[in-house]
């Protein structure tokens, strides 16, 4: 690794999206619109938003980052600056965390301003710790920065990239506890839920919706944070210097 | 002296196609080298089978006595893609100081370099409101921020005016006579005047490498153009 390289990296992608307000705005506002109207959706059951605010609250920021990290990294394979960073020393886990610490930084922006407007005016009211709630809501936008950058490599035009949303968040969607609890679920949806880093993601924001921490609440943290690391580490590794 | 590329037998497939078919050459140090040949020969795919970004290559590349896509070989060798690799969002100074810690060039060499392709004065504008010729000069600078002992350069004077491509070409000349080896590709046949020697490729094969006196004398034709149009009806394609 080499940090100036790493940390050059950053910087320039931050300045690509200085260039691009209005994506700024799309990305800190969209969230917290998103909640907005969930809480008007539960009105008259605050409870109901309690239990599904938190996991959201995780939620819309995964979602967010995949899409625009995948579409970056997209961007820099097509414009083929990509092709010409492989040509020049610098290593590819330096583009990848450097990538990762700029979409991070932006995930935390953005986890900050959705969590500060669903905990205060929204009033959405979980057990556990602000700390915890803040903490595990970046967790999952790292892990959608992660995922976006890994599938994007599977990519080669645009249309596939925004179709990987569906294709790789939508079945996690269905089957991280939010719609049926995962004990009901056949073995098979089971078993496929349990693989499913979102599922995690999910289950800690229900167990700090009711209470604070557990063992199972640090396991969730320790499972979502090492898929962030090896979606980063597998996507450095399935980066190809060659092409045809 | 020891030759800074050694290509030998190279071959590519691209897509089940067979591109280049066997093709050898060297290049010598402190030589500009023009890599001529119609649309769709091979000129690309030959560049990016020294620079080692292509797949399904065989034969032996080796570039200043290592094997193409070597490690060591990503600080010394430029390569200039056909379409200009510079993120269209950022300025021109900020593509090259990024570029530029890459590199580990320091400041002066974006300075330098800015001035090289003569667009000091574009310094602060983004790079999707230049033109086309301005693009393809910002994408040149990237690679020389380096200063790489091997340069490859696919067609970095398409589209632009006479004046700036004797002024590039010059800048060629001049990067040559300072010890770089440069391989230029090139459609426009008057270029071959400016090049030390030529490579003719022609359906993936190498039909020609001579000097262009060489290939006039050879062919009995009065410029490069006459001397390519022999020698592709000489040979079968
Ligand atoms: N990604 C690819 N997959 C399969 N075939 C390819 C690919 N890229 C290029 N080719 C084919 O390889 C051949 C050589 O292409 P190449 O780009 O090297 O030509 P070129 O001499 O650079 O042409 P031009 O002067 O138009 O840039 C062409 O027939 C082209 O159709
Ligand atoms: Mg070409």
């Amino acid at each position: 690794m080499n940090r100036r390289a790493t940390l050059a990296t950053t910087a320039r992608v931050l300045r690509q999206l200085r260039h691009d307000p209005r994506t700024i705005a799309l990305l800190l506002a969209v969230p917290v619109l998103l909640l907005t109207l969930l809480r008007y959706v539960y009105d008259n059951k605050p409870l109901v938003f309690d239990h599904v605010g938190g996991p959201l609250l995780a939620l819309f920021p995964f979602t967010t980052m995949f899409l625009v990290s995948s579409v970056a990294m997209l961007r820099e394979r097509v414009s083929g600056t990509l092709e010409r960073l492989l040509t020049t020393p610098l290593a590819k886990a330096d583009l990848l965390f450097g990538y990762a610490l700029a979409f991070g930084t932006v995930a935390v922006v953005q986890t900050l301003v959705a969590s500060s407007v669903a905990l205060g005016p929204l009033g959405l009211d979980l057990a556990g710790p602000t700390v915890g709630v803040v903490g595990l809501a970046l967790l999952d936008a790292l892990l959608g920065m992660a995922l976006g950058l890994l599938l994007s490599a599977f990519a080669r035009t645009e249309f596939q990239a925004v179709q990987f949303l569906p294709a790789a968040v939508l079945p996690q969607l269905l089957l991280c506890g939010l719609f049926a609890p995962r004990a009901q679920m056949a073995s098979v949806l089971r078993g496929l839920a349990d693989v499913f880093p979102l599922t995690y993601a999910v289950d800690g924001m229900q167990q700090l919706a009711v209470g604070g921490l557990t063992g199972q609440l640090a396991r969730d943290y320790l499972v979502v944070a090492g898929c962030v690391v090896a979606a980063l580490l597998l996507a450095s590794a399935t980066l190809r210097r060659r092409s045809a | 002296m020891v030759n800074s590329v050694e290509v030998e037998d190279l071959k590519v497939v691209r897509d089940h196609t067979q591109v280049l078919r066997g093709i050898s050459f060297t290049l010598a140090p402190g030589t500009v080298t023009g890599l001529l040949g119609p649309s769709g020969s091979g000129k690309t795919t030959l560049m990016r089978s020294l620079v080692g970004v292509q797949t399904g290559v065989t034969g032996s590349v080796r570039l200043l006595g290592e094997p193409a896509g070597a490690r060591s070989l990503r600080r010394s060798v430029g390569y200039v893609t056909q379409a200009p690799a510079v993120y269209a969002d950022l300025t021109v100074i900020e593509n090259l100081r990024y570029f530029a810690a890459v590199l580990g060039a320091d400041a002066a060499r974006v300075t330098a370099v800015l001035e090289q392709v003569d667009l000091s004065d574009r310094a602060g504008q983004a790079v999707h409101t230049l033109s086309g010729g301005e693009r393809a000069r910002v994408s040149l600078a990237v690679a020389l921020l380096g200063s790489p002992q091997l340069l490859v350069l696919d067609e970095p004077t398409v589209g632009l005016d006479p004046v700036l491509r004797r002024d590039l070409w010059l800048l060629f000349a001049e990067l040559a006579r300072a010890g770089a080896t440069l391989l230029v590709s090139s459609h426009v046949m008057d270029e071959a005047t400016r090049c030390d020697r030529l490579l003719l490729l022609r359906a993936g094969q190498l039909v020609a490498d001579d000097t262009l006196a060489g290939l006039l004398a050879r062919t009995g034709a009065r410029d490069a153009e006459g001397a390519f149009l022999a020698i592709a009806e000489a040979v079968p394609a």
